[in-house]
Order: structure tokens, then sequence, then C-alpha cells
């Protein structure tokens, strides 16, 4: 018990079984008498269906039953938005599990047939007939809203779901009398989540009691089993829904969808378990996507360069249907963080939230943070560029003073704590900055184009207090609850409401509580992902699982200790004020040879032959936390590239990262996930994005088209760290896991136009692959 | 994913393979998998029959011949990048090979049905075109033997009868003193060849004695860069000169090149000669 636990890295318990392939995953699962769905789905992004056949299909072998929206309508509810954005003027049109009269995107679910085997299930989706009645698409998010665009919904006139608005200060005001200001538009594209495991579900109905189970890839199964209710009809009490292991979902797998819906609808039909897993392809089409924004925006500075204003006009494609949080990424997520770690006094913002014939989009790693972050470092390069100032220093002298007990700024958000200046010093000593801006001021006079991008990023975490949720309308709460059960034998059982699937909490969590009460780490082992063995929480997404849930951990394992000072006191014939604790021991104070130990407490009390009188037997505890403000995590990242002119080929030498998440429970855990975050930042940068034809058929279907990020195109990431705590949260913490993802995007964005200046590139939309960086390159150089 | 129902076959010799193939109209056959595979999961290809040559023993390896290398078309590309036979005779073959893919490609995929593919962005059609080599085929009539330039007639299409299989690759070594060397520009997902050229370059008495440059993924068949190969004859292999054999390349492309959403008929044949320039620097260090 000498090593300290909280701050070591210790190896992840969950690694093993992960990276041996031996973890169950949700499709593993096969249970007796359990057949398979398939799903028809649209090939076109926007028709009228005009009649369907399921005949043929429903005769093939194996096939038990044939299903279209004529069969779930009335039977199925739609299926719900859970984040209604209040005055936004929030259009929330029907979704229906299975399309019944029209179809608004490629994948929009049809029929579903149910075999005895997918392979029968699948063979006979070819024999459904369904003519349809082709319609113009759209999918460019401002095009979508020009009058003549074609039209999703009835009810949704210009496609636009919402208008949602940001102001704080006077920004009219502030551009009217500014020095300089500038302007971009940005393009972040749409991307495909990827998580390692495709979503699946298996619903298993039980007519003789009237229960209902599924096991579901769901990052927060308690708001799966509520919305399972509401679409099903089927009370929450009697629902319990499982998330095995789950193979990463980086957001994609917060939504409740049709898929589920449609696998509890065929077992409640059938009354036999029925399984549904979606291929990659499927993931392609249907599986929530992020992004897709188009982001007009501009920037008011004085001309000794301190910024005045902010102003945007962001375009939010939110594909054809409403998902589970869509409307709340682009608006609270995004526009709220318009400052950035900047003090911008002035700042107004409108979102158009914009429904689209693509895929659904909601929440992806970062979640409208990385679009805040982007537009913020964006405009700050390109402010220092025109006010001839290093881009650094421009930011030096912006950045919010250091703070340890809040800072309010312009959009209404109170930052908790922050030390921008000493991350964004840290990152430029680590990269040794000067030295690389001579070198690259050396290779340009040889034409070579080094460039050094920069980002000091801010985000938004540990959502959230829930008496906010409730006022930006989102449908639920977004505290946490823990269960914290020592057994006789001193072992510990801690049940969670969130539901990590990656992130290493059964390692992190086992570290609170060792480090709270003194048990070994190895004795605590952490129970989530289920119903009816968890205790409520909201999920894991928008890097609240250790900040929330694990300061419910933490409350709850602080009563226990409280509990086991009372009962070491009656033990040792002390009263409880003289007991000390200290390393799993309660002693006397000045008597620690006369120690009782966590071990001892637990086993008392669990077999309670000797309580101090009113004390119940059992040392078990539960807390539920609610945040009483969002955490602020932070950093400053540089990347260096170099671009060949000639084929526009970009070259990623260097990447510095430098985040403060507050303390850290596992260094190691903190290193990976800033690792991972990084790279699925780089990625829209350099290589990812969806790409639709005119008609919305998905152009990059594949992992052939679409590029993933890989380990090859990335040097070493030098990571480092400060700690600033969180001044309201129990242990300080603040949330690590989108950091990379919000920082690496617009600093190696940064870095290519820094490295494309002396060429006379202004602008390029991601990703920059060769060809677009070409194409710039030669039209700036041809004067187009 | 799921495939449409297959009848399967796993013939163990040659012949047998032949009458499979012969019997069965729209029969496919089945090698490493690693072309033929993903198209079945998407039921872009739903053949009624697969003959599985997979365990066929003699088709597998790598021998010597007088003069060259005879490689069977089931080895595959990792067996053939780490051959020190194959390093020695034909190191374009070797290093190409290495690059096709990435490893759990190269240990599954095989020489044969990447040739047999015929797919344009494939990285060694154009590196056995460079090199001359020349294709065995078997079918019910027999062998018969076609250079590598007259295999592939088109996109994903080529002179392979319905009874027919790829059988072996003959190679010859490169001339003494030539150097020889495979640069990529692969594409960021599928690491298939944008643009893939192969450059084996003769060097005598400091000048330029034999050239063979081939460029693969511009155009839908391996494009022999002619020009530059002419422009190389006789040069003494500057700077300057391999700057003017590279820009010849432009003249060689035939008006069919390929272009997709990641890159376009006019980016690859600009960029190609950045890419031949590349690839004749290389040959040329290593030559001598």
């Amino acid at each position: 018990m000498t090593t300290r636990i909280f701050g070591s890295g210790i190896r992840r318990r969950e690694d093993p079984r992960l990276i041996t392939g031996r973890a169950s995953y949700t499709d593993d699962i096969k249970l007796p008498g359990m057949v398979h769905a398939a799903i028809l789905r649209s090939p076109y992004a926007h028709a009228t269906i005009t009649s369907i056949d399921t005949s043929e299909a429903a005769g093939q072998p194996g096939v038990i039953a044939v299903y279209t929206g004529e069969d779930t309508d009335g039977v199925l509810n739609g299926l719900p938005c859970a984040w209604l954005i209040p005055n936004s003027d929030l259009k929330t049109p029907d979704h229906p599990a299975i399309a019944k009269d029209k179809v608004r995107y490629v994948g929009d679910a049809v029929a579903v047939v149910v075999a005895e085997s997918r392979y029968q299930a699948e063979d006979a989706l070819e024999f459904i007939s369904v003519e349809y009645e082709p319609h113009d698409a759209v999918l460019n998010p401002k095009e979508a809203t020009q009058d003549g665009a074609p039209q999703l919904h009835d009810d949704v006139p210009n496609n636009v779901a919402f208008t949602w608005a940001v102001a704080g200060g006077d920004a009219e005001a502030a551009f009217a009398d500014a020095d300089v200001t500038v302007s971009d538009t940005i393009t972040l594209q749409r991307l495909i989540a990827n998580p390692m495991e495709p979503r699946s579900a298996i619903a298993q109905w039980v007519s003789q009691t009237g229960d209902l189970t599924l096991w579901s890839t769901s990052q927060n199964p308690h708001i799966a089993r509520f919305l399972t209710s509401v679409v099903t009809g089927v009370g929450e009490h009697k629902i319990r829904v499982i998330a095995p292991e789950v193979g990463g979902g980086f957001g994609s797998k917060i939504p409740f969808y049709a898929d589920e819906a449609i696998a509890a609808f065929c077992s409640m039909q059938l009354g036999v378990p029925v399984k549904w897993t979606e291929t990659r392809s499927e993931n392609y089409l249907i599986t929530t996507q992020g992004r897709d924004h188009i982001e007009e925006v501009e920037m008011a500075a004085t001309s000794d360069g301190k910024i005045t204003g902010l102003r945007t006009t962001v375009y939010a494609g939110l594909g054809a249907y409403l998902s589970t949080a869509s409307p709340g990424v682009p608006t609270i997520l995004h526009g709220l963080m318009y400052s950035g770690s900047y003090d911008i006094p002035n700042i107004s913002g409108t979102v158009y939230g914009v429904f689209n014939n693509g895929t659904p989009v909601d929440a992806y790693r970062g979640a409208g943070r990385p679009e805040a972050t982007m537009l913020i470092e964006r405009l700050v390069d390109l402010m220092a560029a025109k006010l001839g100032m290093d881009a650094v220093e421009f930011r030096r002298m912006n950045l919010i003073p250091k703070f340890e007990n809040g800072h309010d700024v312009a959009t209404g958000l109170t930052y908790d704590s922050g030390d921008y200046h000493a991350t964004l010093d840290i990152c430029l000593n680590a990269a040794d900055y000067s030295a690389l801006r001579e070198k690259q001021a050396k290779l340009r006079e040889q034409g070579r184009y080094m460039g050094i991008g920069v980002s000091t990023y801010v985000e938004i975490c540990g959502l959230g207090p829930s008496q906010v949720a409730g006022a930006v309308g989102f449908q639920g709460g977004l505290w946490e609850s823990a269960i914290v059960r020592f057994h006789p034998t001193g072992k510990v059982n801690v049940m969670v409401g969130s539901s990590p699937h990656g992130q290493g909490e059964e390692t992190t969590f086992a570290q609170i509580v060792a480090h709270e009460v003194g048990v070994d780490v190895d004795d605590v082992e952490i129970i989530h992902g289920d119903t009816d063995l968890t205790p409520m929480g909201w999920g894991t997404y928008g890097s609240r699982t250790t900040a929330v849930s694990g300061a419910a951990v933490t409350l709850a394992t602080r009563k226990i200790k409280e509990k086991s000072k009372a009962l070491a006191a009656h033990l040792l014939e002390a009263a409880a004020e003289d007991i000390e604790y200290e390393d799993g021991k309660f002693f006397v104070r000045g008597s620690p040879d006369q120690a009782k130990t966590i071990q001892d407490i637990a086993l008392m009390a669990n077999v309670a032959w000797d309580m101090p009188e009113g004390m119940e037997p059992g040392l078990e505890a539960s807390a539920f936390y609610d945040p009483p403000n969002f955490t602020y995590p932070f950093g400053a990242h540089l990347a260096v590239v170099e671009v060949d002119p000639a084929t526009g080929e970009i070259d990623l030498q260097k990447y510095y990262a430098v985040d403060d998440c507050g303390p850290q429970i596992n260094p190691m855990i903190v290193e990976g996930q800033v690792h991972g975050g990084v790279v699925q930042g780089v990625g829209p940068a350099l290589w990812e994005g969806v790409v639709y034809d005119d008609d919305g058929q998905l152009l990059t279907g594949t992992m052939l088209d679409y590029a993933l990020p890989r380990a090859d195109g990335f040097p070493d990431i030098h990571v480092q760290s400060n700690v600033t705590p969180s001044p309201h949260h129990p242990l300080g913490l603040k949330g690590v896991g989108e950091a990379g993802t919000i920082a690496s995007t617009p600093t190696v964005y940064n870095a290519v136009m820094d490295a494309l200046r002396p060429l006379g590139v202004t602008r390029i939309d991601m990703p920059f692959t060769p060809e677009k960086v070409w194409r710039a390159i030669n039209s700036a150089q041809n004067g187009a | 994913m799921f495939p449409a129902q297959t009848e399967y076959h796993r013939p163990n010799s040659v012949t047998e393979a032949v009458d499979l193939l012969a019997s069965n109209e729209g029969a496919k056959v089945l090698a490493g998998g690693h072309s033929l595979i993903p198209l079945m999961k998407l039921r872009l290809v739903a053949p009624t029959v697969l003959v599985d040559i997979g365990r066929i023993e003699a088709l597998k390896g790598i021998e010597a011949t007088d003069g060259g290398l005879s490689i069977g078309a089931l080895t595959t590309q990792a067996t053939i990048a780490a051959s020190d036979l194959v390093n020695e005779r034909a190191p374009l073959l070797a290093e190409a090979a290495g690059m096709v893919g990435d490893p759990a490609v190269r240990n599954r995929g095989t020489i044969g049905g990447n040739i047999s593919h015929s797919d344009p962005a494939s990285d060694l059609p154009a590196v056995l075109t460079a090199l001359g080599a020349t294709l065995k085929v078997t079918g019910k009539g027999g062998d018969r033997s076609v250079g590598a330039s007259d295999f592939a007639t088109g996109l994903l299409e080529n002179i392979l009868g319905e009874d027919e299989i790829l059988t072996s690759v003959s190679v010859s070594s490169i001339p003494s003193g030539a150097g020889s060397a495979y640069v990529k520009f692969a594409h960021p997902a599928s690491r298939y060849a944008v643009i893939g050229v192969a450059a084996i370059v003769g060097v005598s008495d400091g000048r330029c004695s034999s050239a063979s440059v081939v460029v693969g993924g511009v155009e839908t068949t391996p494009t022999r860069a002619s020009s530059v190969e002419s422009a190389l004859l006789g040069s003494d292999l500057s700077d300057e000169a391999l700057d003017k054999a590279a820009a010849a390349v432009a003249g060689d492309f035939q008006g069919d090149a390929m272009s997709d959403i990641f890159a376009s008929a006019e980016y690859r044949q600009a960029v190609a000669a950045v890419y031949v320039r590349r690839a004749l620097a290389a040959a040329v260090s290593r030559a001598g």
C-alpha cells in the first residue's frame, strides 16, 4: 500500500481480454431459439414508396416473417429526439423506424426479413419488390435552405429544423468600430465514426412475463431503456438493457436507432429472440455521422492586436431525421464555445439546423467543440497574418489570463479554471518554436514549404449540471450515481450507471476507490452496462464519465470511509473524532499499532456481531453526483508539416500535445486518450471525409475509399501535460476523452495553411488531399 | 458480411481445377481471396461455383531458371518480397511485392490472383510489364505463354479464358549493372497505386544503356513510358537529363486515364512525371 495509486499509470485491466480477442460483444451472444433479422434499405436518397411486395420473400427458405412500415405503423412509436433546444422554433418531424411513404436517405429502412439464419435473411431481401418514385436530393446544408431546394419533410419549410442564436456583448458595434476584420468560410465535412465494433442488437421478449431484454451496443443503456420504452410502449420497469462489451462508439452509439426498435418489434411479434447486426457497409450508410458544417465566420480586432468581436453563420447538416441528441450538438456544445480560450467581448452567432438527404448526424468525438475550435483557431491565424503578427504572439495577447475559480465569457458560460499561457509555453518550449521558425525561413529560401500550426483550445466537458440540461432542452438529467459495496472479505464491487466502452474506467474507478479507502486496486471490481445491475446514470459521452461518474464513485467511497471511521471508533472504544485514517487503516490518534484495517471493518460490518447502537449492518454506500458546473479542459498543440508543391502531398513531421485535464488518475490512460484523439482529429484535416454524389449516393461506402488515419501517417506524438484542478470537482478532474480530437484538426489545418502562405494559397476545403492542395497552389500561382 | 450462396470446390491439381472451370459456367477461381472475397461480401459478384486453388502445392514456390526466375501463381506477395532469389535477380519485383497493401494482404494475396484480377491500380502488373515477364496460362487446351504487357485488355479484363488459370510467372534477371526501383503514390485508404512507377535503368560508361519504364494506376492498363525510355537512352543520366526524361511521360498516356473522387485524370497524369522522376533517380542510384 506504499505505492500511490492515484496518479499511477497502471495497466488497464480491460486490455488482456480486449487485445486477445476474448471479450464478448453483443454479436457474440447466442440465445436459445434466436432468429436473425436483415433490413432492406432504400437505394434512393429521396423517393416516395409507391408499392412494396414482400410475398416472394416470405416464401424463401428459412424465412419466418417479413414486415414493412405498414406492420410497425401504430405499433411502434416514432423515434424520439431527446434534445429539444429552446428558443429555436425546433421542428421534430416524424421518424418512423421503418419508412412507410417516403424514404429520405440511402439506408432508410424499408422492410425487415426475419429468418432462421442471417444468410437466409440476406438472401430473402433480394426478393422484396419495392417501387419508388425518386425525387431530387440535396446534401449541401446551405443549399438545402435555399428556395426551390428539394423538401424533405412537408412541415419543415426550407428544411430548416431550427434557427438558434447566441449573443454576448455588441458584435455589430465591434465590427463597425473594428480596425481590422478577417473572414472565411470553413467546411467541416461529414465524418464516419468507425468504431471497431459495428452496432448490434438482440431483443428478447418473454410474453409470459411481459419482460423485454435488449442487448445493445449502447454508450448509455439507461437512456436506451427509457427510449425503448417510449418507442415500444413497454414500461421501463419491464425492460432490461444490457450493453456487454462495446467496441468503441465515438458518439455513434449514443443514439437510439430504428434498428433496435425493429429488433424489439420483431421479437414481440414472434416471441423469440431476434438478433440484428449491421455489416460494415450498413454502418457507413446508417450509423450517425459527425460534423457537416458550413461556417461563414468573421473576426474583428484592433490594429494593435486585441480581438474585439466574432460573428458566425453556421449551416449544420442534420441528415434526413433528427437523431437522439443532434439539435444540441451544433448549438449548446458548439455556439456557446465561440470565445474559445480568448477574451472576446462581443460575440454573435446564428446556427441553422438543416435537414439534408444524408445519414443522420449526431455527436462524434468532440461533438460541436471541434467545429467551434476550428473556426476560432482559423480566424485567429488569419487575423495574426493580416496584422503581420506571429500567430503565437497574437494568441498570447488574447488568451484569458490565468484564473482559478471562474471566468465568465461573452456566450454566458463560466469557465471553471484555466492557465492557458502555461500550456502554450510548455508546448512552445517542447517544440523549440523559435528554432522551428528559423528552420522554416531557411527552407523557404530553398523553395521548400514547411508549415507550423498551433491551436490553443478550451473545451466543455463533464456534462453537466442537470438544471442546465433542463434549461437547454436536454430531455433528461446529466448526473451520475454509484453504489460501492464491500463484501465480508474486504473485496469491493462498484456499480455505476455510466457505461465505459474502451475508456478504461474499470481501471481508473478502481484506482479512485483504492485511493480513497486504501484497498488494493485489484480488490475492486467495476460493474457497468446493465440496467438491472447498475443504478441510474446518463451514460458515457462528452468526456463526462471520469468527471461525473468518477465523482459519484468518490463520494460513495467517502461515505464508506465515514461509516468505517464510526465503526472503528466503536471497535477501538474511542470517540469518532479521535480516529485517524491512513493507508487503509483506522486507529486512535497516537496508536497506529492498534489499527483496524478497512478489511476488518468490512468483515465486522457484514457479520454485524458488534455494531454501535443505531448503525445499520453492511458496508455499502451510494452517491448521486450532479455537477455544479461543467469542466473546461484546455491545452496547446503544435504541428509541423512539409508540403510538396509538385504533388500537393503533405508530410506530417512533428506533433506536440500539451493538455491540462486537471489531476490525472492514470497518466498512461490520459496519454492514450490524447494519442487516439490527436489521430482522430488529424484524420479529417488530411484524409477523412464522407463524399456523396449529387443524387445522395455514398461514394465513400467502404474503407477502400474512406481514408481513416493510419499509424504510418504519424510521427511520434509528443505528449505533455499541466495540472490545473477544477475548483468544483471532488477530485479536481476535468476529462480528456475528446481533447486531442478538438485540438488537432485546427492545429494541422493551420500548419498546412502556414506552409502554403508564401505560395498565396488562402483556403482549401478539408480534407487536404494532395490533388486539392496541388490545385490550390496552381491556381494561386496562376493568379486565379 | 454475407455473400450469396455458392458451390465450393477445392481441387488438388491444376487439371482438376481446369476441369471444374470448364464444366461450370460462371465459376470463379479463388486463390488468396483478397480481390474476390471483398467483391463477394458486397454481393457485387455472386459466382455460382468457387474453385479454390489454394491447396495446389504445385502452384507455390520460386525457382531459379536459366537467366531468371519462375514463380508459381500461388506464391504470396510476402514470400516474394522476402525471397533472396527474387531480391537478387529481380529486385524490382521484390520491392513492389513488399509494397502491396499491408502485411495482412501480403501474407494472403498471391501474385497469380493479383495479376488475374487485372486491377489497374495494382502494383504488380506495371512491374511485370517493366520486367518483360512471361505469364503461363493453363486451360483445357493445354498451356500457353503470354507477355505481361499483353495480358490485361482493360479495366478488370484480361485474356484469360473461362477455363484458364494463370499458373506461373517467368521473369528474366535484370541486366548486370542496371538499377531498378518501384515508387508508388498510394491511395490513403486502399493503398492501391494512384500512380506506381516501375523503372529499370542500365548504365554503361556513365550513359544510359537500357531503360524500361512503366506507369501503373493512371490508365486502365499499365502504360509503357516509351518517350521516357527514348529520352533516357544514351543520355548522361544527369539531373537535367532525368528531369527531361520524366517530363516526357506526358506524351505516353493514351487518353484513357482514370478519374475518381480522390484523384482526377488530369492530376494523375501531371503528377506521374514527378513519380517517374523519383523512380528514375532511385533506379540510377542503385545502378552499377
